[in-house]
């Protein structure tokens, strides 16, 4: 086996034992069969390609083949601990609905999303003034499956109006050790490449604290 | 015995009838009663200790239990041997494999052609209209006298696969995982259409005789040949047609006439047609086309279908379907797929790309193969099968 992918890991990490996960756009199962090793999980995965999901079934990994976009609407409400969507946010038709269910259907949500923020990102911008390709975003603009790219701070502002709390936030890369940051530091923007949220539903809570800082590049 | 040299000599194979007494009755859907009730079956392999290896396997419409044996009557291997036998995925020396001929057909189970004690005659059109459910209580009913409380799984393809929706919304509690091929939760207006040409085919041969055929020494041989040809196109997808027969002819140059069929695939269903007689009672073929008709296991659950599967949320399931699959296409599989979700059930989904069709469910499907084999391991050591 291939030295464990650095994302995986904090996955595995956040992940409590013997808790009930559904992972979205599960591909052929390895963090499924990963998570069912290490922590015991009782694991659902959802993939759209039939051969990812053949895959999964032949490893002993219950998959559906469904799309997020459609089927998440099926599953009744808190059914998993936790909903896992690693980097496929951008690739959905209405993150926004996904995101919401996601967290009907589970206690947790483990999303991750490359962050358009990423200094790289704004580099190849405004040098090239081309839409960026990248370690993270490798495709070029018209064959990319990515339809709705976001910023940290897109995202966190999303969070902020579905009413759901960031639990957790690391910034992951497939080859380098998860960082534990702050989202809502600006400099987490520029250099964050892929984020790792750990979400809930927010409950009832004193008013947020006041904010340093609200801008990005002119604060 | 003919059939020995064929069949594996690996394969430990047993089975019979049971005969249950007048006693105990099987009470039907239609508020009838059968007895005195014989279940013709086979098994392979062998129960383990702990009797907790078996598995039933469901058969199909025109099907019978001689799933991974030699047909008695065409000699021909069994319908799923390329499931059924060693390092197969259901491999009988692991598990426990149990198939009967359900109720209603005609391979030694009670069905139209069955004696009515009665009259001392055979029951004809006098036999009561049976359910899938029936079938499926006939079943529990074997595995009782079996002594076997639980299943392992209960595998079908097509109709085998409604007996096995049926099972997880009637007995969940016996059942550890179901396995459901092409097939659907509802029999669909253009499924009880073809349906219903097969069954006025037969009824339109004057040797019919209103069912009563076997009194008048005759059978409605083609009126059942019409039946098989018509639900045989509906088997393959049409890309399969094309591309097994195109418009191939059978000699040189066309016939200019009726006598002889002029394309292959004409000569191919009229063989089909005429093999199937030899095999299936005309009658059964009425009775078990009724009884898929009538299949509508939301109806029957309040007209949701998640509801059916609410006391089975420790039943492990996986549902399979063909991408040419025109009779049971996708769309059934997915809703039944959705209905498990709703319902809090744990279901692996796969729509298994080919061209064969509804058929391929019988035929070399590497895919399905694998996927029943990932499923079994799995849902194994879950139960803690060695």
């Amino acid at each position: 086996m291939t030295a464990l992918r650095e994302d995986f890991k904090e996955i595995l990490r956040l992940v409590r034992p013997n808790t009930r996960v559904l992972d979205v756009g599960c591909g052929e199962g390895d963090l499924l069969e990963l998570l069912t090793q290490e922590k015991g999980v009782d694991g659902q995965g959802l993939e759209i390609s039939p051969s990812g999901v053949a895959a999964c079934l032949a490893k002993g990994i219950a998959a559906v083949q469904g799309d997020g976009d459609r089927d998440l609407d099926h599953f009744p409400t808190q059914a998993f601990d936790y909903a896992i969507l690693s980097k496929t946010l951008q690739q959905m038709r209405e993150p926004r609905h996904v995101l919401t269910e996601l967290m009907r259907i589970a206690d947790r949500a483990l999303v991750s999303v490359p962050n358009f923020g990423h200094w790289r990102m704004r580099w190849a911008l405004l040098t090239q003034g081309r839409m960026p390709e990248t370690k993270a975003l490798p495709d070029p603009w018209w064959s990319t499956p990515n339809i709705h790219l976001c910023t940290l701070r897109d995202f966190t502002t999303l969070c902020a109006e579905l009413g759901l709390r960031i639990e957790a936030c690391a910034a992951v890369s497939p080859d380098q050790p998860a960082r534990n940051i702050d989202p809502a530091r600006p400099i987490e923007n520029w250099r964050a490449e892929t984020a790792l949220f750990l979400l809930t539903r927010e409950r009832p809570r004193p008013p947020a604290p006041e904010r340093t800082t609200t801008g990005d590049l002119f604060d | 015995m003919s059939q020995t040299v064929i069949e594996s000599p690996a394969i430990e194979t047993n089975g019979g009838t049971l005969r249950l007494p007048a006693d105990a009755p099987l009470r039907l859907d239609s508020g009838a009663t059968l007895a005195p009730l014989e279940i013709a079956y086979k098994t392979y392999g062998r129960l383990n200790a702990e009797r907790s290896n078996a598995v039933l396997v469901c058969h199909a419409l025109t099907g019978d239990q001689h799933a991974a044996s030699v047909h008695p009557i065409t000699g021909k291997p069994g319908w799923w041997n390329r499931v059924i036998g060693p390092g197969l995925p259901l491999d009988p020396d692991r598990y426990f494999i149990i198939c009967t001929n359900v109720v209603g057909g005609c391979m030694g189970s009670t069905g139209p052609s069955s004696i009515d004690p009665a009259t001392g005659k055979p029951f004809g059109l006098t036999f009561p209209v049976i359910t899938i459910a029936d079938m499926v209580r006939a079943q529990a009913m074997l595995l009782d006298a079996l002594g076997i409380e639980t299943l392992f799984a209960a595998v079908g393809g097509s109709m085998g696969g409604m007996q096995v929706l049926q099972w997880a919304a009637d007995y969940p509690h016996r059942l550890h995982s179901a396995v459901c091929i092409a097939a659907a939760a509802r029999h669909s207006a253009q499924n009880i259409a073809f349906h219903e040409v097969g069954r006025q085919a037969i009824m339109a041969d004057p040797d019919w005789r209103g069912g009563a055929y076997e009194a008048h020494g005759v059978r409605p041989e083609k009126g059942l040949a019409v039946a098989r040809m018509a639900a045989h196109i509906t088997y393959l997808s049409e890309a399969a047609l094309q591309r097994k027969f195109g418009r191939e002819l059978q000699r040189d140059g066309l016939s200019w006439g009726f006598d002889a069929p002029d394309f292959q695939v004409e000569s191919y269903l009229r063989y089909q047609g005429a093999s199937f007689v030899d095999r299936f009672d005309a009658n059964s073929y009425l009775y078990i086309t009724r009884a898929l008709d009538y299949f509508d296991l939301a109806a029957s659950h309040g007209g949701v279908l998640a509801n059916a599967f609410r006391r089975a949320r420790d039943v492990r399931f996986c549902v399979l379907s063909f991408s040419s699959d025109w009779l049971y296409s996708t769309g059934e599989s997915r809703d039944i797929v959705r209905a498990l979700n709703a319902a809090g059930c744990r279901a692996s989904f796969v729509e298994i790309e080919t061209d064969k069709g509804h058929d391929a469910i019988f035929l070399e499907e590497p895919v399905l193969h694998s996927a029943l084999r990932g499923f079994f391991e799995s849902q194994a050591s879950r139960r803690g099968l060695a």
